[in-house]
């Protein structure tokens, strides 16, 4: 790093995205007008399951202003389905999960049958949305209701129909794993605990819904695409594939994307679909998701029903786990058994436990498809181990933090090898950390265990019931397989960073400038940075899975190397001087030590051009530029330790949150004010999870909380005082220390929240282990309770 | 079939005059018609705020309004708070306390925040928090939206009724 | 979704709105706030040809003193009776109520009428109403009438309100000397649809009530008034005994509808929790503090 310049990477930079945002300035796929675009509704399935006798179109196509209409008859050999597997899969990961997998490809508008509410159809493309709804409204289907399969454990039982006719069982994937002696090892626990958890049915929501724009060029046989994606590298494989395009002719852009949370992370029907039709009308062709599409169609996530058994000792020392859970994935499984691989493998999390036998049944339900969101299958595990733990504090009465002390990984014990693999193939090896200090840290934060304890009883005697809540977690960030990344430096002198991450809120215009800005001496405003374009990185991934700081970082600094190997040569012509004996200073190159020896990048980029007039040493090519694919070696963890004190109020049950606490280590912040927020966000997205949000379905799988009046989010009033604590080990696995945290915060509030009423009511020895936590179930538990324990 | 109304208002101090029918709704006659962007369509149901503008001096959902029912009111969007390149205090105020990330609630938060301040003399925290619930944010936890809000109030009420810069 | 095509009436006077409404029948629909009807417009689920927009109709929007009473009119926005000093200080149940309703953008536009005319079984203002015993002045065609509150809201939903009648006016008696009141609500999230509430109004003379005046919402098709509970504050006065009492008679008056927020049995627990709540306020803003 060059030293004549401030440091950005861990200062809190303002955000450049802020300026235009806050002035509604911002570019959203609903603010983008085209000449002669039209508009796109879409016909969505009002039955979980029925077989497609017929879809009349007729009517719709009389509409005035109604330009087209379809239905999936019209694209059976015209469009391909959507891979079931968007995610791939490593050999190694798959040779150490002995994964069945056989994820259903998914149409993108049926033709035979129809497998969840909210499934489109059919669609019809107008002048405007009015109309295209008008017209919409009229297309006429007939179908043959079919028995739904409403739940994961209806979908296990003999004889239920089956979501899919080639899917056994409704049984998309079957995942095994284990570590030492695996379940048998429980038979020599001196104690065992046995209990089923239920994770419910909740999602990403973010505020801005989905949308679509695409524009064919019939010029350059190449056609643009606007999505609100996470993912934009994603989307052009697909579209490219179903259109039968090069992927060089499809461009795609996300461009300001309001929130993600992963519900925008992989590829859906509309994406191509949109796409299709502007191929098809020659005309740009817009389609924006409205609220009540966005509840019924985009992904959910979690809904995960657990039978744990734990074996562990007198001194609540944890020896083997059982971990049996079912997915309910809905219809649908976007991402394969991506979630429920997670899942599996960071179930243990900061926990020293030798053996551990994982089995998992990813099922087909008629449901909306599961795909990951913030967490994707961290939050389901946090919630069962960290509900077994407390229950394992609770029969040997021994304090549910001390009982996590026991157990914690030490950091002399790092690296500590798991004996799983992750997703990557990688068998996981946890690289730095100092767990038990993490949570030191969260239960100081809370005003101390021992305090505490002392005030439970105080106000016990009083009739108060206060609790402490605990969770604990690791999470594997900054996942491969790669992120590429372009750096330039034009003749401007500035530098150019291009990188396949896709924000949706995380700064990264901001993060990414401090860190090429830190990589090149330069001041932040000489950083040009552009994400989330095709057209800028011929191959990227996405933002997803907590992986860009790491990933997208690597990719700029790999590629940042390559330019400066030319950079220094070509300075080294221009100075006459050698190699070794240069620095970068402060927007220029310069012999170290003689301040008057220097040449700007904007002399370097002139001189590296092509042409009669260029100054560059034999052997080095024209231009500074470069890409390079950074490839992760393996996931680098992050973690944290949770602590909150609930109070409930006797009279309703009702739950409030005194304070919350999270100790949390990301590695190096690139921008400490960014990454509070990240934390923060994501951990009140938890407290919706733990106390607000559900996605519920009737005994006919229908939706029934299918706008916000029912869907509730976590508003301001809603909030508890939150204390975030930073700690900042940095990454051995990556040049920087970064580590990932997008997803950290809302990964263990639900445990917390839990465990904390759990303790709260400890005298009537009742447990919660589902989610969400009710007041009525809370206050049903203080009514029948004759106090069983102090 | 209906014909398009002729509709005249004032928006951000301009006078403006566009056409709808009348099942268009306010918010989509903003964007589409008068090409104001900046106020966001989130649920279509009134209740994520996002839709939030100023109309005749009082917060209001334009997801809930049509079109023609705005004939000859005052509205004051997101545009309409800066001054040319001078962002309004509380625009200020958001990007210092980072009262937003992906920005798509950001316009509604701050037409929401406008007039939670300046139609009340004096507001407490809860009043804030209470004030402010009635608009949502998925990405902030809402922790910098209420404490630029604050320093708003702060900032407002400690100035002269009559000194009072009109900010709209 | 989009609102289905519809027309839009935008009447200027009380006579042009009621002849568009006899005209239309039922294919037309009153506007008034449209906090409630737009929402169910943009959803396709109501689907009326004609929308008669009362918003311009000269004359409906006041708050007026006449002397043993208050009259105001039905378009009177929500936000105004808010922070109306007429009504902080002549019925300061009505304004409490006020602030439950949902967030200050929807009580921008929403109305007085609106909201009573709509008779959501969780709605805040019919539970004043009938605590109140407020009397409503509807117009139409064929002349004004005045509907009792008790004889106003029907069914979920549903008032006696004639399908060619506009409300036009509420009249609120003005509260007693020596009176407290109180508005106590439980919901899931601040502003959300109440799961319970109660509203309460207890006036006392010597220290001991005269008057008690208690209602629920949230607690059936319609608000209920709980004449029992009252009966026994008027005969107990407000102790610790009676308000359980009281709120015990609440929650066997009550018959709530479950639905995904809160089952039949939580609800009529909490019925309970906000009249023992509502009562124990109202006295001790009565200055009866026991």
């Amino acid at each position: 790093m060059a030293d004549t310049m401030p440091s950005y990477i861990g200062r809190s930079v303002t955000r450049r995205e802020d300026n235009r945002l806050i002035m509604g300035e911002g570019s959203f796929v609903g603010d983008i007008k085209l000449e002669g675009m039209l508009h796109v509704a879409i016909v969505r399935s009002q039955l979980a399951h029925a077989s497609i006798e017929g879809v009349n179109l007729d009517a719709a196509r009389n509409v005035k202003g109604a330009v087209l209409a379809l239905s999936g008859a019209d694209l059976k050999d015209v469009l391909p389905p959507i891979s079931g597997m968007q995610v791939t899969a490593p050999k190694t990961w798959r040779d150490g999960m002995d994964p069945q997998i056989e994820i259903p490809d998914q149409a993108l508008m049926p033709y035979d049958k129809l497998r969840y509410v909210g499934e489109p159809y059919a669609l019809v493309v107008a002048e405007n949305r009015y109309i295209a709804e008008d017209a919409a409204e009229l297309i006429d289907g007939q179908f043959k209701p079919l028995s739904p399969v409403v739940s994961a454990e209806a979908a296990r039982v003999e004889g239920a129909a089956l979501v899919h006719e080639h899917l056994p069982g409704n049984v998309a994937a079957s995942l095994h794993a284990k570590t030492g002696e695996g379940a048998t090892a429980l038979e020599l626990a001196p104690h065992r605990l046995k209990r089923r958890y239920y994770h419910h049915r909740y999602a990403a929501m973010p505020m801005e819904c989905r949308g679509v724009i695409a524009e064919f060029d019939s010029r350059t046989g190449g056609i643009t695409v606007w999505s609100s994606t996470q993912v934009v590298h994603w989307v052009r494989r697909e579209v490219a594939n179903a259109l039968d395009m090069p992927e060089e002719r499809v461009r795609v852009i996300a461009p300001d994307v309001g929130g993600g949370f992963g519900g925008k992370g992989h590829v859906y029907p509309e994406d191509i679909l949109v796409a299709y039709l502007a191929k098809k009308l020659g005309r740009p062709v817009k389609w924006l998701e409205d609220r009540h599409e966005h509840l019924l169609n985009a992904a959910h996530s979690r809904d995960n029903l657990f039978d744990i058994e734990v074996g562990f000792d007198d001194e609540g020392k944890i020896s083997a786990i059982k971990n049996y859970f079912i997915v309910d994935s809905g219809a649908y499984s976007p991402v394969g058994a991506a979630i429920a691989g997670n899942s599996i493998a960071h179930f243990m999390g900061p926990y020293d436990i030798p053996h551990y036998e994982a089995d998992c049944k990813v099922m087909m339900t008629n449901r909306t498809p599961n795909a990951p969101y913030r967490g994707a299958g961290r939050p389901e595990v946090a919630f069962a181990m960290e509900r077994s733990i407390d229950l394992v504090a609770n029969e040997l009465g021994i304090d549910p933090a001390e009982v996590r002390f026991r157990n914690m990984i030490q950091p002399e014990q790092m690296p500590y090898a798991v004996g799983l693999p992750y997703r990557d193939g990688v068998m996981i090896e946890y690289d730095s950390g100092d767990y038990p200090e993490a949570l030191r840290k969260a239960l100081e934060g809370i005003g101390g265990l021992e305090a505490f304890r002392k005030r439970q009883k105080v106000a016990l005697a009083e009739g108060l019931y206060l609790g402490l809540g605990i969770g604990c977690y690791v999470e594997g960030t900054g996942i491969g397989p790669f992120e590429g990344a372009t750096v330039k430096i034009d003749s401007s002198g500035k530098v150019m960073v291009a990188t396949g991450a896709c924000p949706q809120g995380q700064g990264h215009e901001t993060a990414f400038a401090q860190v090429a800005a830190d990589i090149w001496g330069v001041k932040m405003e000489d950083v040009v940075v552009t994400l989330a374009d095709t057209s800028h990185v011929t191959m990227g991934y996405g933002t997803i899975a907590s992986r860009s700081a790491v990933t997208a970082s690597g990719a700029i600094q790999k590629s940042s190397d390559k330019v400066k190997e030319k950079v220094f040569a070509i300075a080294a012509n221009i100075l006459e001087a050698s190699e070794s004996d240069l620095e970068l200073r402060g927007g220029s190159v310069g012999v170290k030590g003689v301040p008057e020896m220097s040449v700007t990048l904007k002399e370097v980029a002139n001189a590296a051009q092509p042409g009669w007039m260029h100054q560059r040493p034999e052997g080095v090519d024209a231009g500074l530029e470069d890409t390079a694919y950074y490839e992760p070696p393996t996931v680098t963890w992050a973690y944290a330790a949770n602590a909150a004190i609930v109070e409930i109020e006797v009279e309703t049950g009702e739950i409030k949150i005194e304070k919350y606490v999270e100790v949390h280590d990301a590695g190096t912040l690139i921008n400490p004010g960014i990454a509070d927020g990240q934390v923060k966000g994501g951990l009140v997205q938890g407290i919706g999870g733990a106390l607000f949000e559900e996605l519920r379905y009737d005994e006919n799988g229908q939706l029934m909380t299918g706008s916000f009046i029912d869907y509730l989010l976590p508003t301001a009033s809603d909030v508890p005082p939150i204390d975030v604590i930073h700690s900042e080990t940095p990454s051995p696995r990556n040049a920087f220390g970064f580590k990932g945290l997008g997803e950290g915060g809302a990964i263990a509030p639900p445990a917390v929240v839990a465990n904390g009423v759990c303790d709260a009511l400890r005298p009537f020895g009742a447990e919660l282990n589902s989610t969400p936590v009710r007041a009525e179930e809370v206050l049903g538990i203080i009514e029948r309770g004759t106090r069983v324990s102090e | 079939m209906t014909a398009p109304r002729p509709i005249s208002l004032t928006v951000n101090g301009e006078r403006l005059k566009g056409e709808a029918l009348p099942r268009m709704l306010l918010v989509d006659f903003l964007r589409d018609v008068l090409g104001k962007t900046g106020t966001h369509v989130g649920c279509e149901h009134g209740v994520c705020g996002a839709c939030t503008v100023i109309v005749d001096g009082m917060a209001t959902r334009s997801c809930l309004m049509f079109a023609v029912q705005a004939q000859g009111v005052e509205i004051l969007t997101v545009e309409g708070l800066a001054d040319g390149e001078a962002l309004h205090p509380l625009q200020k105020l958001f990007s210092e306390h980072r009262a937003l990330q992906c920005g798509f609630c950001t316009p509604g938060m701050l037409m929401t925040a406008i007039d939670l301040v300046e139609n009340n003399n004096s507001l407490s925290e809860d009043d804030i928090k209470i004030g402010m619930s009635a608009a949502l944010c998925r990405c902030t936890g809402y922790e910098g939206i209420i404490k630029a809000v604050t320093s708003y109030a702060e900032q407002v009420y400690d100035k002269p009724a009559r000194g009072k810069e009109n900010n709209g | 979704m989009k609102p289905p095509p519809l027309d839009i009436c935008t009447p200027t006077a009380v006579s042009e709105a009621l002849s568009l409404l006899s005209e239309y029948g039922t294919d037309a629909r009153l506007l008034a706030g449209g906090q409630s009807l737009v929402p169910l417009l943009n959803f396709r689920l109501s689907r009326p040809e004609i929308l008669i927009d009362l918003n311009r109709v000269a004359g409906l929007s006041f708050i007026k003193d006449i002397g043993d009473h208050l009259e105001i009119g039905a378009m009177t926005r929500e936000r105004e009776i808010e922070n109306n000093d007429l009504i902080g200080e002549h019925a300061p149940l009505l304004q409490e109520a006020t602030t439950y309703i949902a967030h200050l953008p929807i009580r921008s536009r929403g109305t007085i009428g609106g909201s009573l005319a709509n008779a959501d079984p969780a709605a805040e203002y019919p539970a004043v109403a009938l605590a109140l015993d407020f009397v409503f002045v509807a117009q139409s065609v064929r002349g004004e009438r005045k509907i009792k509150a008790t004889e106003f809201f029907e069914d979920i939903l549903t008032t006696t309100l004639q399908p060619d009648e506009i409300l036009t006016k509420i009249i609120v008696p003005k509260i007693p000397n020596n009176s407290g009141t109180a508005f106590v609500e439980i919901a899931r999230r601040h502003g959300d649809f109440a799961l319970a509430g109660a509203a309460a109004q207890i006036s006392f003379k010597n220290h001991h009530p005269y008057e008690a005046r208690l209602s629920v919402c949230g607690a059936g098709p319609t608000a209920i008034r709980l004449l029992a509970a009252e009966k026994m504050i008027l005969r107990d006065g407000v102790s610790q005994n009676s308000i359980k009492a009281a709120a015990a008679a609440a929650s066997a008056a009550a018959d709530p509808m479950a639905d995904p927020h809160a089952s039949t049995s939580y609800r009529r627990r909490l019925i309970g929790v906000v009249v023992s709540r509502a009562i124990a306020k109202a006295a001790e803003r009565a200055g009866e503090n026991r």
